[in-house]
């Protein structure tokens, strides 16, 4: 155990439960002075239970160090690609927290909560125009469970055709979101993959050549996670459609086009949205985000419980389709997140949503060009919102991976790109930069990732160590998987 | 004199480029407008008709949404609904520390360098839940407490290769549904049983609700014992504040403990954000869904000397679908992080001792309600068995006119169960008390309870 002290503490060592001393308290709990029922048998009851003991400022300052060990985007640019880390306006939260929304009970009839359900209603309009595919269910409470409801509908819809029983297969791109494949699985499919063309989109002579009556459906990224446009998607769209297949959309990067070209136009027949990245609610982390999930009105019926709908005289309710899929969750989705959201709609409108997407793509490009010579562009045509470089010069010349270069990212103060995924890139570098990042901070993301390319081939030793201005340096992670310590124990040690 | 607004200034607040930088922008990306970076789209589908409602400043915002908040009851009336969400103290470090926007405005931890906060909170998160369940392995949390017990169900038929689950009533009416959801997709049976004695050898697991949906304390050890002899496995789905009071499910046999994490970590926000707590047998990690966390030590001893310090990572990844895709053992990527946050602070400000005493003060409150509603003329309050915090309540009239007649008083009913199937539901609410009710609601119900029996 090291000594305590501000510098040299190994402050991951000492947990709160590790920095507590019996007898302190943190909060007071009221007595019970009236008649005291007898309490249940023993063998029902708790002996005993550990938990820290710690007084309130104590755990204060413990947590508050905690955060000042972390890294958010109020922190600074944070260019995690395929997430639009964009930054979170204030005031969403403050609306979301308000009393008489954060303090409705989700059993609460509907008459009593009507400016909930009216916020919820109208949320679910807009993002009904913004994707073009009308029918919306605000349910899921992430991507990952928006896709889920998804092929879940596609999965009932097949039911009532009669054609489940022969349609068992899912086509999915290599450069998907791991969710989709996994996904389907999970909705019982196999997965067939299809490969990028050497122009950065779908091959189409595969898709063709797979699109038979064993395909429920086509899982498609637009634009794609190498953030480019799928060309032709309109026209993959009309041959699934003719195979009998639907088309479903997976939303991650509706950023690079709102306002500007929707799902449903494109021949979509189901798409889900993800609020905590487009609509910019806080990532918290690593959630709560929400995930609704978009179609057409031929698969309305199938839609999660609960939608939102207007009655007559103006009441607003919770309603189940017809032929839902069911209930994702015990209630009504992240509500608090879907507050959020709409406020953040309703602070841009149409006009702020296009400015939201061109400066999105502007800013991407604009990088793409400033780093351009530094290091290899696979697909080296104007992006979208995200531009993804390849650190194989970098790998092959000075035997500096990827994962140096995002470490060595750091040292500058940025949060590091995602790395290594879309997997189709060798030593991908996956930049996302945001409509939300000024000018100047692209321009100084730019002159960072030159300056690491230059140490590639002047000190690959020190990017081989880097960070060296983290609260910590890398961490053994081959060890933490093989040797799993996953909770405090009193007799954990020093995590040796 | 108010400043004239500059011409070509940034278009939103959000949205930092001006005319100035987007031009210089445009020029070294080498096209003429913002327009032209959209080539690609198909011209005919380009730039439809969207009918959205106008822009708001952010006073008129606030303004709206204060006018929504308004337009739901009057929060702080006497409530006594319950039925899956329940009202709690929360302390006030809890907002307070995880309003710190390092911990909300940070993604998913793939960068432990820099995320040492999320991780090493989510360490203690799984602690906390480790030590509430009585099992060894949590992860960092799902959805929520029914979209967990449905992982569960294909967690349990993965590791007993048994194709169908069983759900004990009385089990929330959203948990069975969502249950039934997943189970589709999979292709699993669900069936739904009034007694354990039914389990059948073919059943992965049994699904109990700790309280039970009416409320009753269910002894677990009696059923574990039973449904292990046929190797079928025990998921409890628990309120963890009633396991303050409540013996572990784990210490009692159960494999898998779930159960709704939301109610400790902020207001009901009409049921989410939530938070699913999963905590299993160490047996089953591979098999776990989600993201754990795990500590371990820096590979190298720091630049200024010393021991490698410890830290904490992501860890066990082979079984997640950004690594193993298709076989991976659940789609769920971004889940409730900072709800986890806010229900590990809770449940540390109260401390071992803390969480014993207000778990205590709920079912004594809750318990002097039910008998003093029992000694008026025409209520009475069935028993099932021991019971926590929750309590069924018959009026001498139809439970929805009980209902209504309570509303029209300015009091918020309990759940109306008069259509289910166990004798002591029939014409009956469900009553939640707890440590948050203040006496003063209290009298109120039963003032407005005498008053309703009086006039019937």
């Amino acid at each position: 155990m090291s000594a305590p002290g501000p510098s040299s503490e190994d402050f991951g060592a000492r947990l709160s439960f590790d920095r507590g001393v019996p007898g302190r308290r943190a909060v007071d709990v009221p007595r019970w002075d009236g008649e005291a029922a007898p309490l249940p048998d023993a063998r029902l009851l708790r002996g005993s239970l550990r938990l820290p003991e710690l007084s309130q400022g104590e755990l204060v300052r413990y947590y508050t160090k905690l955060s000042a060990r972390n890294y958010g985007i109020d922190s600074g640019t944070y260019p995690l690609g395929s997430c639009t880390m964009k930054y979170n306006p204030k005031v969403d939260d403050l609306v979301a927290s308000l009393r008489g929304l954060a303090g409705a009970h989700p059993q609460a009839p509907p008459e009593e909560v009507q400016g909930t359900l009216r916020t919820l209603l109208e949320l679910q309009r807009g993002l009904g125009e913004i994707s073009g595919l009308e029918a919306v269910s605000l349910a899921p409470a992430a991507g990952a469970q928006g896709e889920l409801a998804g092929v879940l509908m596609i999965t009932r819809a097949l039911e009532d055709r009669g054609e489940l029983a022969q349609r068992r297969r899912i086509l999915v791109p290599d450069s998907a979101h791991g969710t989709n494949p996994a996904t389907a699985a999970m909705a019982g499919f196999t997965v067939t993959q299809i490969p990028t063309g050497a122009d950065g989109s779908l091959d189409r002579a595969t898709i063709e050549r797979e699109l038979d009556g064993s395909v429920a459906a086509v899982m498609v990224t637009v634009p794609n996670t190498l953030g480019l446009w799928e060309r032709g998607i309109e026209e993959v769209a009309g041959l699934i459609h003719d195979a009998g297949a639907y088309l479903y959309g997976d939303g991650a990067n509706l950023n690079a086009i709102m306002g500007r070209v929707r799902y449903g136009d494109l021949g979509f027949d189901v798409a889900h949205l993800n609020l905590h990245k487009s609509f910019s609610t806080p990532h918290g982390g690593g959630g709560p985000g929400a995930g609704p999930v978009c179609c057409s009105t031929e698969l309305a019926r199938y839609l999660p419980i609960p939608v939102v709908t207007e009655c007559d005289g103006g009441v607003v309710r919770f309603a189940e389709p017809e032929r839902s899929i069911g209930r994702l969750q015990q209630f009504n989705g992240n509500v608090g997140v879907l507050i959020r959201a709409y406020a953040y709609m309703r602070a841009l409108g149409l006009e702020g949503l296009r400015a939201v997407s061109g400066q999105a793509v502007l800013n991407a490009n604009y990088l793409r060009v400033l780093v351009g010579d530094h290091y290899d562009l696979p697909y080296d045509r104007p992006v979208l919102h995200e531009v993804v470089f390849s650190g194989s010069r970098q790998r092959r010349t000075h035997g500096v991976p990827t994962y140096d270069i995002a470490k060595r990212l750091i040292d500058h103060g940025f949060h590091p790109p995602t790395v290594y995924f879309p997997l189709i890139v060798e030593e991908a570098l996956m930049i996302e930069p945001t409509e939300t990042e000024p000018p100047e901070a692209i321009e100084a993301l730019a002159e960072a990732m030159i300056a690491i390319a230059d140490e590639a081939r002047s000190d690959p030793e020190t990017l081989h160590g880097a960070p060296w201005s983290a609260p910590i340096g890398r961490l053994d992670e081959a060890t933490a998987a093989r040797r799993p310590v996953l909770r405090w124990q009193p007799d954990l040690g020093d995590g040796s | 004199m108010a400043p004239s607004e500059p011409t070509g200034g940034s278009p939103h607040p959000y949205i930092p480029a001006t005319e100035a930088d987007r031009a210089r922008m445009l020029e070294r990306v080498g096209v003429a407008d913002v327009d032209a970076l959209f080539a690609d789209l198909p011209a005919a589908v380009l730039d439809p008709t969207i009918h959205l409602p106008p822009a708001l400043a952010e006073p008129e915002l606030v303004e709206l949404l204060a006018e929504r908040a308004a337009a739901n009851a009057v929060a702080g009336r006497p409530d006594f609904l319950g039925a899956g969400a329940y009202r709690h103290s929360i302390p006030a470090v809890v907002a307070h520390l995880t309003a710190r926007s390092e911990f909300v405005t940070a993604y998913t931890p793939y960068q432990p360098e820099i995320s040492q906060g999320t991780l090493q909170s989510a360490f203690e998160y799984q602690s906390v839940v480790c030590e509430l369940s009585g099992l060894d392995v949590s992860n960092t949390g799902l959805y929520d407490g029914a979209s967990a017990t449905a992982e569960a169900c294909l967690l349990a038929s993965r590791v007993t290769k048994r194709s169908a689950v069983a759900l004990l009533e009385p089990i929330h009416p959203g948990t069975a549904d969502v249950v039934g959801t997943y189970a589709r997709g999979a292709g699993l049976r669900v069936d739904v049983l009034q007694t354990p004695e039914a389990v059948r050898a073919d059943h992965a697991c049994l699904v109990v609700q700790q309280p039970d949906f009416l409320g009753a304390i269910v002894d677990l050890e009696p059923i574990a014992e039973g449904l292990h002899a046929d190797g079928v496995l025990l998921v409890a789905v628990a309120d963890p504040f009633a396991l303050g009071m409540l013996r572990a499910p784990g210490d009692a046999g159960a494999d898998i403990v779930t159960g709704e994490g939301r109610d400790l970590a902020g207001p009901p926000q009409s049921g989410g954000p939530s938070l699913g707590l999963f905590a299993g047998r160490s047996t089953f990690l591979r098999q776990m869904p989600g993201r754990i966390v795990g500590r371990t030590r820096e590979l190298h001893a720091p630049p200024g000397g010393g021991e490698p310090r410890t830290g904490y990572v992501l860890t066990l990844q082979a079984r997640e679908q950004f690594i193993r895709r298709e076989r991976a053992t659940s789609n769920v990527s971004t889940a409730q992080s900072l709800i986890a946050l806010a229900f590990t602070i809770t449940l540390q400000a109260l401390g071992p001792r803390g969480l014993r005493e207000a778990a205590e003060l709920s079912y004594q409150r809750a318990h002097d309600a039910a008998r003093r509603i029992a000694a008026l003329d025409g209520f009475e309050t069935p028993e099932r068995g021991p019971w926590f915090s929750e309590f069924l309540v018959r009026g001498p009239m139809p439970a929805a006119e009980l209902a209504a007649a309570l509303r029209a008083r300015g009091i918020g009913p309990g759940f109306d169960v008069s259509d289910r199937p166990e004798p002591e539901a029939r014409q009956a609410l469900l009553f939640s008390v707890t440590e948050a009710t203040p006496e003063a609601h209290t009298d109120a119900l039963v003032e407005a309870l005498a008053e309703i029996g009086g006039a019937a």
